[in-house]
């Protein structure tokens, strides 16, 4: 039985699916109710029933996050290919091949740029279809590409992590990209730019160890599990139940590691309020009434009253902290 | 009592057969001690032959040996004066990391070493050498106070990884790891890293980000432990050996992929066979090393050590 449903029924399911173009119907993996797929979009792939938040992908998170849905992705460099010429039952290089043919990405990451609440940001967001969004030297390639374009742009960086971990296909190496990581967003940091990490479902071992436990903030999604050991691995050395909510991001904010637990829907204007209030730290420009002029412009309507929105628009002349020029 | 290693099984023959002959020559036969000498260089030779040639998992069999030097023998044995310093002030004392001053060659340096402890009673003390988030908070604490006092910085690493537990995980083991990291690539003293054991993913690199990375001969260092990855790649605790060899955890595999700086020699046979002559080897390592980054100033420290880090499996462009 095992062997069908590990093996032959996922082979199956890719063949249907091609099949049919539209999935209409997703089940819930919380509750198990099916969802009508536009349902499930608009709600932004949460749960309408129990609020299960699904896990999504890059595209998806970047257009939610984004003013608009619109955003520009940058160009990665192609990692370099098998550096330890890893082989266990099946050969690294077909598996990174699979991976990249069914994703259509380099690697684990997407690197994007735009504005949040009219603010610079950048955006790294992994992809846990991408080999469980291990994080090898692509994904360390991609996150200090992240942090170079932050510190051009003057702009925020804010990385969605969701991942299993270390990529052991590449052994020491993936080992390797913890203190790289860190060593990026380090400049970050001293550019006096924010560093927000949204943890993600799931956010484990060396990408939680790294990078992802260093932001001025930390967000984590409802129900996310987020920890540095698998529970497998402690229930295996400690030989007792786990406590309710183990690991989860509920857990980590009575435990004090992240700052909010926030939905799905609350997510965007939680991050543009976030990065006004740290980017924009002066209180902005007031619109003084002009004098009305003395002459009647013929033809013209009369001024209509500024419906404040324009204050969003005052330039920012603020230079990060750290900066002497 | 000698703990011989089962691929060690020749030599541990040979030696009782010496030690046999010793026992006889009581009753006064004259050519036991030619044979006794003929023996030896056999032994000798029998060794050479094994640890020229140690497969990957030998090597982990070998870093895993409970009479290698741990890190509290290479403080007894390279630092004088040693004060060692306790508790990450916020918690508790984690007695799986171990720190504190002392004068390395006349110079004062801090010294921090995940200590996997000697005698079964200090082995459950020490949780084997895996330390809990204060275990990490302590070890950021001492490189920071190196920092202020300008004292270069030398860690012991030797643990099979950071502890898998609830408490852990309820303080923060991920962040204290991450913090860790942090601080050594902050600090703008000389960090030198020795992997004197086993080097075991997350909870070794941790305190493993040194201007200069040094390991033992028969030191490894991994992502993984060949047992999790096996059971994870292969499903299969079978396929250990297989794993060790596929993730190159050895130092002559990690000095080639560029990772560490240099490979401390043991004695034949092992540290393990020796540990005074292998702590006198790893002395001179650091010695040498530690002269080097003597000549930069901080903060030049501080970028290289960054700089190199970056580089660390990066793309061409
Ligand atoms: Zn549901």
């Amino acid at each position: 039985m095992n062997w069908i449903t590990n093996s032959v029924l996922p082979k199956i399911q890719a063949l249907v699916r091609r099949e049919v173009p539209d999935n209409l119907w997703h089940k819930c993996v919380a509750c198990g109710q099916m969802i009508f797929h536009r349902d499930l979009e608009q709600n932004l792939h949460v749960c309408p029933e129990c609020g299960h938040h699904l896990r999504i992908g890059p595209i998806e998170r970047l257009k939610m996050v984004f003013d608009e849905g619109k955003y520009d992705t940058i160009q990665l460099p192609k990692p370099a290919l098998d550096p330890l010429k890893f082989r266990d039952q099946k050969r690294y290089t077909d598996r990174l091949r699979e991976a990249q043919t069914k994703t259509g990405r380099n690697d684990a990451m997407v690197v994007a740029h735009g504005t949040i609440g009219g603010v610079p940001a950048v955006a790294a967001v992994f992809d846990f279809g991408f080999m469980g969004g291990s994080m090898g030297t692509g994904v360390g390639d991609a996150l200090v590409r992240a942090a170079k374009l932050a510190e051009t742009q003057n702009a925020a960086l804010l990385v969605f992590p969701s991942s299993g971990g270390a990529r052991m296909q590449e052994g020491i190496l993936s080992l390797m990209q913890m203190p790289r990581t860190v060593a990026a967003v380090d400049r970050i940091k001293e550019r006096g730019l924010p560093f927000i990490v949204i943890l993600t479902d799931p956010t484990t071992g060396g990408v939680t160890a790294s990078f992802a436990m260093l932001g001025d903030i930390h967000l984590a999604e409802p129900g996310s599990i987020i920890g540095f050991a698998g529970q497998r691995v402690i229930q295996e050395t400690i030989r007792e139940q786990l406590p309710d909510g183990f690991q989860r991001a509920e857990y980590l904010l009575e435990h004090g590691m992240v700052d909010a637990v926030v939905h799905r829907k609350d997510l965007k204007a939680t991050l543009g309020r976030i990065l006004a209030l740290l980017l924009r730290p002066r209180p902005t420009a007031q619109i003084v009434a002009l004098p009305q002029p003395d002459v009647e412009i013929p033809g013209k309507a009369p001024a209509t009253k500024d419906d404040g929105k324009s204050t969003n628009h005052v330039a920012d002349t603020r230079t990060p902290a750290g900066e002497s020029d | 009592m000698r703990h011989f290693l089962d691929f060690e099984k020749p030599i541990a023959d040979l030696e009782g057969k010496i030690e046999e002959l010793k026992h006889l020559s009581g009753t006064g036969e004259m050519n036991i001690a030619d044979e006794v000498g003929k023996l030896q260089a056999k032994v000798e030779r029998q060794l050479r032959a094994t640890y020229q040639k140690l497969t990957a998992w030998q090597k982990v069999q070998v870093a895993r040996h409970s009479d290698r030097p741990h890190a509290l023998d290479a403080i007894e044995h390279l630092i004088e004066d040693f004060q060692p310093l306790a508790g990450d002030r916020s918690f508790a004392d984690d007695a799986a990391i171990v720190g504190g001053i002392g004068r390395f060659r006349g110079r004062s340096v801090m010294v921090i070493g995940t200590e996997k402890g000697a005698t079964t009673e200090q082995r459950v003390r020490r949780s084997f050498g895996m330390a809990r988030p204060e275990g990490y908070r302590k070890a950021r604490r001492l490189m920071q106070m190196a920092d202020r006092f300008a004292l270069p910085i030398l860690t012991f690493v030797d643990t099979a990884g950071a502890y898998p537990g609830i408490d852990a995980e309820a303080r923060g083991q991920a962040e204290a790891i991450a913090r860790s990291i942090e601080t050594c690539l902050a600090v703008r003293v000389p960090v030198i890293a020795t992997i004197i054991g086993e080097g075991g993913s997350g909870g070794a690199v941790a305190l493993a980000v040194g201007n200069r990375v040094l390991m033992f001969e028969h030191a490894v260092y991994s992502v993984i432990s060949p047992e999790g990855c096996a059971s994870i790649l292969w499903r299969s605790g079978e396929f250990t050996k297989d794993a060790a060899e596929a993730l190159k955890m050895t130092a002559q595999d990690l000095e080639r992929l560029g990772v560490i700086d240099a490979i401390v020699p043991e004695p034949l046979g092992g540290a393990h066979r020796n540990p005074k002559v292998a702590l006198s080897s790893l002395g001179k390592a650091i010695g040498e090393a530690l002269d080097d980054l003597a000549k930069r100033d901080g903060g030049q420290l501080r970028i290289e050590r960054r700089d190199k880090f970056l580089a660390m499996g990066a793309a061409e462009d």
